[in-house]
C-alpha cells in the first residue's frame, strides 16, 4: 500500500519531464488543487457536517497571501500558511459557537453559507484594497519568481502534487485514528455519543479546522497559480457549491472520491467549454446542473463509490 | 426623526414585504416536504423572465402576463418535486439540498441560454409618492400591499381549507397523519405547488421593481434562505416577521454606510441571532 503510493507519487512528480503539454499539464494542475479542496471538504462532509461555506475561508486566505505579496511585500512562501491560518481562525470563529449551540442540520449548513457571503460581499465592498468585483492581481516579479511563488507549470504542478499528497495524507491519517469513530458516532447521534465520553464540540472542532485548512491552502494556491483573484470565484456560494459538488460527485466516503470529482467537474467544464466556446452562453452551467442532478439521483455515493460496491 | 431615517425605514419595511412571500414559499416547502429548496430564488428568477416576455416581446397586456406567471412557476414547483425531491425523499437531507442546488445551475444555465445575460427591463414605472416628510415609491408601495394581501390569502388558505388544514396537520406530524387516512404524497404535491405559485407571485412584485437577469437569484436567494432560518424554519409567522426586521436591517444600514454593508450587517445580524437562538427568533 505504501510502496503502491509512493511509486504512484513518482510517476505523477515525473510527468513534466516527458513532455507532456502544457495544456493538460494546466489541467492536472488544476485538478489536483481543486481536489485538495474537495478532498478538505469531504474530511468533514462525510461525518455529516455540512458546510456550504467552505468559499469563506478560500477567500480569506487568498486575498490575505495577495494583498500581503502586494502591499506589504511578504512573500507568498509565508503569506500562504499565514492566510490559511487566517482561514482556520475564521471557522474556529464560526464553528465553535454553532457546535457549542447545537446548530446542526440545515441550520448549520445556512449559517456557514451566510460566511461565505459576508466575505464575498466584504471583498467586494473593500474594492479599493481588493480591486472589488473587477478581481486582483498578484504584482508580478519576473526577476525574482522563486520568492514570489511565480513558478511556472512544472514549478506549480510538483507544488500540486505534494500539497494533493500531504491531504490524502491526513486523510489516511484521520480514518485510522480514534477521531474517524468518534465522528462516526456523532454523526450518528450527538448525545448517545457524549454519553459514552465522547467530547463532541473538540472532534467536531478539530475535523473542522483540518477542513477549513485545506480547502484555503487548495484555493488559494489555485489563485496564486492563475496570477488571478475575484470575488465570485473565491469566496461566496458559487465556489463553496462547487466545491461539495467535486466531493459528492466523485464520493465522499473513500480517500480518492474527491480527487475523481474535481477530475470529473474540470474535464467537464473543459469539455463544455471547448465544445461550445462562447456561442452558447448558459450551455455549460445547464449541462452541469443536469449531470450533478442525475449524479445525485443515480449515483448517490459518487463515481468511486460506485465502482466499490460493484467490486 | 431625520426624515432620511424615516425614510430609509419606510423603504425597508417595504422591502421586507418583498421578501415576504418567496420565504413563506420556502418555509411552506420545507415545513411540509421536509426540503430546502435551494433553487428557490431560481424559481422567482424564471418568473420574473416569463412576465418580461409575455408583456414586452408577445405584447400581452401586464395583467395577463401576471395571471400566466403563476402557473407557470407553480407547474415548475411540481415539475421539481416530481423530478427531482420525490426520488429523494428517504435520502439524507444533504443530497436533497444538493439536487435542488443542481437545479439551481439548470435554470441559471437556461435562462442565459433563452435570454443571454443582458439585463432586461418591464420599463413600468409609476411615479413617486410624497407622505408627510418622505418620498416612497409608488411600484414598491403597490408590491408590498400586494405582498400582504397574499399572504393573508395564504393564511386563509391554510387555516379555512380542508387541503389547509392537512397541509399544517402534515407538518405538525408526518408519522400520524398518514394514519387518519391523509396521503402524504398529494399533500407534498398541493405544498409543492403553492411553494411554486408563490415564487411566481413574487416574480411578479419583483419584476416591476428589477431589471432580471439570469443571476439575480443569486442577489436576493441567500438572504431569503437566512431570513427563514433566523424565523425558524417551517415556521410561517416567524419568517414573515423576520422579513420585515431583516428588512428594515438592510435598508437603515445603506443609510449609515451603503448598500453592500447593509448586507455585511444583516449576515453577520443573521449569525448573531443563530448563536443566540440556535432554532430561530422565534422558536418556542
Amino acid at each position: 500500500m505504501i510502496r503502491a503510493a509512493i511509486a504512484l507519487l513518482a510517476v505523477l512528480a515525473a510527468l513534466p519531464l516527458f513532455g507532456l503539454p502544457e495544456y493538460f499539464l494546466h489541467l492536472g494542475i488544476a485538478t489536483m488543487l481543486s481536489a485538495v479542496a474537495c478532498t478538505g471538504w469531504a474530511m468533514m462532509g462525510r461525518f455529516g457536517l455540512v458546510s456550504f461555506g467552505h468559499g469563506a475561508f478560500i477567500g480569506i486566505a487568498a486575498y490575505t497571501m495577495a494583498l500581503l505579496w502586494n502591499y506589504a511585500g511578504l512573500t507568498p512562501w509565508i503569506g500562504l500558511p499565514a492566510g490559511v491560518a487566517l482561514g482556520m481562525a475564521a471557522a474556529a470563529l464560526l464553528a465553535y459557537p454553532c457546535f457549542r449551540l447545537r446548530v446542526v442540520g440545515h441550520y448549520f449548513a445556512l449559517v456557514t453559507l451566510a460566511a461565505g457571503e459576508i466575505v464575498r460581499i466584504l471583498i467586494v465592498a473593500l474594492r479599493n484594497i481588493t480591486g472589488g468585483s473587477l478581481g486582483m492581481t498578484p504584482r508580478l516579479s519576473p526577476d525574482n519568481a522563486l520568492a514570489a511563488m511565480q513558478l511556472g507549470k512544472h514549478g506549480f504542478w510538483w507544488l500540486a502534487v505534494l500539497v494533493w499528497a500531504f491531504a490524502l495524507l491526513t486523510w489516511w491519517w484521520i480514518d485510522r485514528s480514534m477521531s474517524a469513530r468518534a465522528l462516526t458516532a456523532i454523526s450518528e447521534d450527538e448525545d448517545a455519543a457524549a454519553s459514552i465520553g465522547i467530547r463532541v464540540t473538540r472532534e467536531k472542532m478539530m475535523i473542522t479546522l483540518i477542513s477549513a485548512g485545506f480547502a484555503a491552502l487548495g484555493g488559494a494556491l489555485g489563485a496564486q497559480y492563475r496570477l488571478y483573484l475575484n470575488p465570485e470565484s473565491l469566496a461566496g456560494i458559487g465556489i463553496s457549491l462547487q466545491i461539495v459538488f467535486g466531493a459528492l460527485a466523485g464520493g465522499m466516503y473513500s480517500m480518492l472520491g474527491p480527487t475523481v470529482g474535481a477530475a470529473f467537474t474540470i474535464a467537464l467544464e473543459e469539455t463544455l467549454r471547448v465544445s461550445f466556446g462562447t456561442a452558447f452562453i448558459g450551455a455549460a452551467p445547464l449541462v452541469y446542473g443536469v449531470l450533478l442532478v442525475l449524479f445525485i439521483l443515480f449515483l448517490p455515493r459518487g463515481i468511486v463509490g460506485w465502482f466499490e460496491r460493484r467490486r | 426623526m431625520d426624515p432620511f431615517l424615516l425614510e430609509a425605514i419606510v423603504n425597508g419595511i417595504l422591502l421586507g414585504g418583498v421578501f415576504a412571500l418567496p420565504v413563506l414559499g420556502l418555509n411552506l416547502v420545507f415545513g411540509v416536504v421536509d426540503v430546502v429548496w435551494l433553487c428557490y430564488a431560481e424559481l422567482v428568477m424564471v418568473g420574473m423572465y416569463c412576465v418580461w416576455f409575455l408583456h414586452t416581446q408577445a405584447g400581452w397586456p401586464l395583467s395577463l402576463a401576471f395571471a400566466a406567471c403563476l402557473p407557470v412557476v407553480a407547474m415548475l414547483g411540481l415539475l421539481l418535486h416530481l423530478l427531482v425531491v420525490k426520488p429523494l425523499l428517504g435520502s439524507p437531507p444533504i443530497t436533497q439540498v444538493l439536487a435542488t442546488g443542481g437545479v439551481l445551475f439548470i435554470l441559471q444555465g437556461g435562462a442565459m441560454l433563452t435570454f443571454g445575460t443582458d439585463f432586461r427591463s418591464l420599463g413600468v414605472e409609476m411615479p413617486p409618492m410624497e407622505v408627510g416628510e418622505i418620498f416612497v415609491s409608488g411600484t414598491k408601495l403597490v408590491a408590498f400591499v400586494a405582498a400582504l394581501v397574499s399572504a393573508a390569502g395564504l393564511w386563509a388558505f391554510l387555516k379555512f381549507t380542508y387541503v389547509g388544514t392537512a397541509i399544517r396537520a402534515i407538518a405538525r406530524d408526518r408519522e400520524v397523519m398518514p394514519l387518519m387516512g391523509v396521503d402524504p404524497q398529494r399533500i407534498y404535491l398541493v405544498a409543492s405547488a403553492v411553494g411554486g405559485g408563490l415564487a411566481g407571485l413574487a416574480a411578479c412584485l419583483l419584476v416591476v421593481q428589477l431589471d432580471v437577469h439570469p443571476f439575480i437569484g443569486l442577489s436576493f436567494g441567500p438572504i431569503t434562505f437566512m431570513i427563514c432560518v433566523m424565523g425558524g424554519l417551517g415556521n410561517m409567522l416567524g419568517g414573515f416577521l423576520a422579513a420585515f426586521l431583516m428588512g428594515v436591517i438592510i435598508s437603515t444600514g445603506g443609510f449609515w454606510w451603503n448598500t453592500e454593508m447593509s448586507y455585511v450587517v444583516a449576515f453577520v445580524f443573521f449569525i448573531v441571532v443563530m448563536f443566540a437562538r440556535p432554532r430561530g427568533l422565534f422558536a418556542r
